[in-house]
C-alpha cells in the first residue's frame, strides 16, 4: 500500500502480505519526505532551527517549538517569565484540541464514514488556526516561541477570542461524540481491533494517547511537570483494552481535560514581560555541554536532544519522533486483522510523515 | 533515585570485568551519562531494565554522534634557568596529538513503572571506518528497532543481533552516510537564474571559464 495512497495519511508505504484479506506480514517504508532535518540542524545557528521544527509535525507546530524551546533553555540555563509560561501552556492544550480534533475526523474517514466528520474537524481547527494565525501570523507554520519567552505578547482581545472559542468547545464536542461515539458502525470497526498490551507499549517505547490507551499512567505533564503543569488541575485519561476504540475515546476525554486547564489558563494569566529581558536573540552560543528536553505533545513525547560545543550552531541536534517510535508496533496490532482494519489501526496511532520521515 | 554515581559503583561491583567510564556534562542540568563497553553492554541493559531499584524500563532516545579526528595541539611552557647567569628564559613547546575519531550512541533511558529518569548510557565504537560493530539493544527495549536502523542508516554502525537492519530514511542502494561530519553532499549541479552564497560556488565550478579577451 502506497506510497500515494489516501490511507496512509501523506506519503508512507506498508509492504503487506496478505492470506486471503488477512494481514500476515506488513513492513513499513519509510524515508519519502526525508530531508535530513538534523544535518539541516547542525549547519545553522540554534535559532534558525525554530522554523524548522514547525515542519516537523505540521499539525502542531505550537508543541514542536516549546519543545525545542524548553531544550535549549534547559541546555543554557535560562529563565522564562511567567506570562510565557502561562502563553505556552494555553497554546499547547489548543495544539492538544486541534490535533486530537482532527485525529477524530481522520479516523472516522478511514472506516469509510466518508467527508461529513472530517468536515466537522476541520470546522473546528479552522477556528483555532484562526486564533494562531492572528496571534503569530501564521496558521500552521507559527515559529513562536523563543529562547526565554515568546516572540509576540497576546492582546486581551485575542485572550478573549481564546476564552470564547474554549468555551463554545464542549458544545462542539458534545455533538460530536453524540454523532459518533455511540455509534454501532464505529464500534463494531474498531472494538477489539488492534489490540496493544501495556507491556509491549512500554518497551516498544510507544507514547502519548497511544501508550494512555493501554492502561499505562505515564503523562509527562504530570511527570516531569515541565512548564506551568503543576499549577493546574487535571486528571489523565486512561484506557482498558488498548484497542483503536480506546484511543480513540482517550484522545475526546483528553480534550475534555485540556478544555479545564486552558479556562485555568486563561484566567489566571498575570500581565508581564513574555521574553526574558537579558535573553540574546543574535549571537546566541551555550556554553558546551549536552542535554536532552522532551515535552508531552499531542502525538507523544517529543524530546530534542543537543550538543553544545560553545559555537552558533549545535554540535549535534537529535529530534525524537514520537510518530516514528508508535510506528514500531504497527506490524504486531495488525497482523491476523483484515487490509480494512489496518488502514484504521494506522489512523489510530496518529502519524505525521513530516516528523516521521523528518 | 539513585543518583548516577551509585548506579555506577552498583555496576562495577555487579560487572568487574566491565569498564565503566563516567562522562560529566558541563550543562547546568548535568545530565552526566555512563560509558560502557560494547562487550557488556547487552548484560547492564538487561540488569538496568530489569533491577527492582531502577526498572528502566523505557527507552525513549536513541541517537548516533560522530567524532572524528580531532588534531589536539597541547602547549606546554618551562622555565629555563641561564647557566650563566642571565635572566630565566621560558620555553614553549607545541605537541601535536591526534585524538582518534569514534562513533558513539546515547541511550536515554526512563522508568515507566517508577517514573524516574534519565540514565544516559553511551557506547562507542573502535574507529570510524573498519571497527563500527556495536551490540543491539532491540532485544532488550524494542523501542531502539527503527531508531538504531536510522543510526545505521546515517552514521553507518553495524548493530550485531538487531532484528532488521535495513536502512530506514535513505533507499537501499544509497552507500553513504550522511549524518558523519565528513559527509560531502554529491555535486548534483542544476542550472539557477540568480545563483548566490555556496550555490553561486558551485555555479563558477561549472561555468566554462571565460575566454581571454584579445585586445
Amino acid at each position: 500500500m502506497g506510497p500515494h495512497h489516501p490511507s496512509t495519511h501523506g506519503v508512507f508505504r506498508m509492504m503487506v502480505t496478505l492470506d486471503g484479506e488477512t494481514v500476515v506480514k506488513l513492513k513499513p517504508v519509510f524515508g519519502y519526505l526525508h530531508r535530513n532535518h538534523e544535518k539541516i540542524g547542525e549547519n545553522t545557528t540554534y535559532l534558525a532551527s525554530m522554523p524548522y521544527t514547525d515542519r516537523l509535525d505540521y499539525f502542531c507546530s505550537m508543541t514542536n517549538n516549546w519543545a525545542y524551546a524548553l531544550a535549549v533553555e534547559q541546555l543554557a540555563g535560562l529563565p522564562v517569565p511567567e506570562r510565557a509560561e502561562y502563553l505556552r501552556v494555553i497554546l499547547a492544550e489548543l495544539t492538544r484540541l486541534l490535533n486530537h480534533t482532527c485525529l477524530a475526523g481522520f479516523l472516522l474517514q478511514d472506516t469509510g464514514a466518508s467527508g461529513t466528520p472530517l468536515m466537522y474537524a476541520f470546522r473546528e481547527r479552522e477556528k483555532i488556526l484562526d486564533l494562531f494565525e492572528s496571534l503569530s501570523g501564521s496558521r500552521m507554520m507559527c515559529n513562536y516561541q523563543r529562547f526565554g519567552g515568546c516572540r509576540i505578547d497576546a492582546t486581551p482581545e485575542w485572550l478573549a477570542a481564546a476564552r470564547q472559542l474554549v468555551n463554545g468547545y464542549n458544545a462542539f464536542l458534545d455533538e460530536y461524540e453524540e454523532l459518533i461515539t455511540g455509534n454501532e458502525i464505529l464500534m463494531a470497526r474498531t472494538q477489539n481491533v488492534g489490540v496493544l498490551s501495556p507491556a509491549l507499549a512500554v518497551n516498544a517505547g510507544i507514547t502519548g494517547p497511544m501508550l494512555r490507551a493501554s492502561g499505562v499512567d505515564y503523562d509527562l505533564r504530570k511527570v516531569d511537570g515541565y512548564g506551568y503543569y503543576p499549577r493546574f488541575e487535571f486528571r489523565i485519561p486512561l484506557g482498558d483494552h488498548g484497542d483503536t476504540y480506546d484511543r480513540y475515546m482517550v484522545r475526546m476525554l483528553e480534550m475534555r481535560e485540556s478544555i479545564g486547564i486552558l479556562r485555568q489558563a486563561l484566567d489566571r494569566i498575570p500581565e508581564g514581560p513574555v521574553m526574558d529581558p537579558k535573553a540574546k536573540i543574535r549571537g546566541f552560543k551555550p556554553k558546551p555541554g549536552e542535554h536532552y528536553g522532551r515535552i508531552e505533545g499531542p502525538k507523544g513525547e517529543i524530546g530534542f536532544y543537543l550538543i553544545s560545543d560553545g559555537t552558533a550552531n549545535p554540535y549535534r541536534y537529535r529530534v525524537r519522533p514520537p510518530s516514528l517510535i508508535n510506528l514500531t508496533i504497527l506490524e504486531d496490532l495488525c497482523l491476523g486483522h483484515t487490509l480494512a482494519d489496518a488502514v484504521i489501526i494506522l489512523g489510530s496511532i496518529d502519524i505525521v510523515l513530516g516528523e516521521v520521515d523528518r | 533515585m539513585e543518583t548516577l554515581a551509585q548506579i555506577h559503583e552498583r555496576l562495577a561491583a555487579r560487572f568487574p570485568a566491565a569498564t565503566l567510564t563516567l562522562v560529566p556534562n558541563p550543562a547546568p542540568p548535568a545530565q552526566a551519562s555512563l560509558l560502557l563497553d560494547a562487550a557488556h553492554a547487552r548484560e547492564i541493559a538487561v540488569f538496568l531494565r530489569d533491577d527492582p531499584a531502577l526498572r528502566l524500563d523505557y527507552c525513549s532516545n536513541v541517537t548516533g554522534v560522530d567524532w572524528p579526528e580531532k588534531e589536539i595541539v597541547e602547549t606546554t611552557r618551562s622555565v629555563q634557568i641561564d647557566p650563566a647567569g642571565g635572566p630565566p628564559r621560558t620555553i614553549e613547546q607545541k605537541t601535536k596529538r591526534l585524538q582518534p575519531g569514534c562513533l558513539e550512541v546515547v541511550y536515554h533511558l526512563y522508568s515507566m513503572a517508577l517514573k524516574h529518569g534519565p540514565v544516559i548510557i553511551r557506547l562507542r565504537t573502535g574507529n570510524r571506518s573498519d571497527q563500527i560493530t556495536l551490540p543491539s539493544l532491540t532485544p532488550v527495549w524494542r523501542s531502539c528497532e527503527f531508531q538504531e536502523r536510522e543510526i545505521f542508516d546515517l552514521f553507518g554502525i553495524v548493530f550485531t543481533d538487531h532484528p532488521d537492519l535495513r536502512r530506514l530514511l535513505m533507499w537501499d542502494e544509497f552507500t553513504a552516510h550522511p549524518m558523519r561530519k565528513d559527509y560531502v553532499e554529491p555535486d548534483d549541479y542544476e542550472w539557477e537564474p540568480t545563483p548566490h552564497d555556496d550555490v553561486l560556488a558551485k555555479a563558477k565550478a561549472h561555468y566554462p571559464a571565460p575566454a581571454a579577451k584579445a585586445e
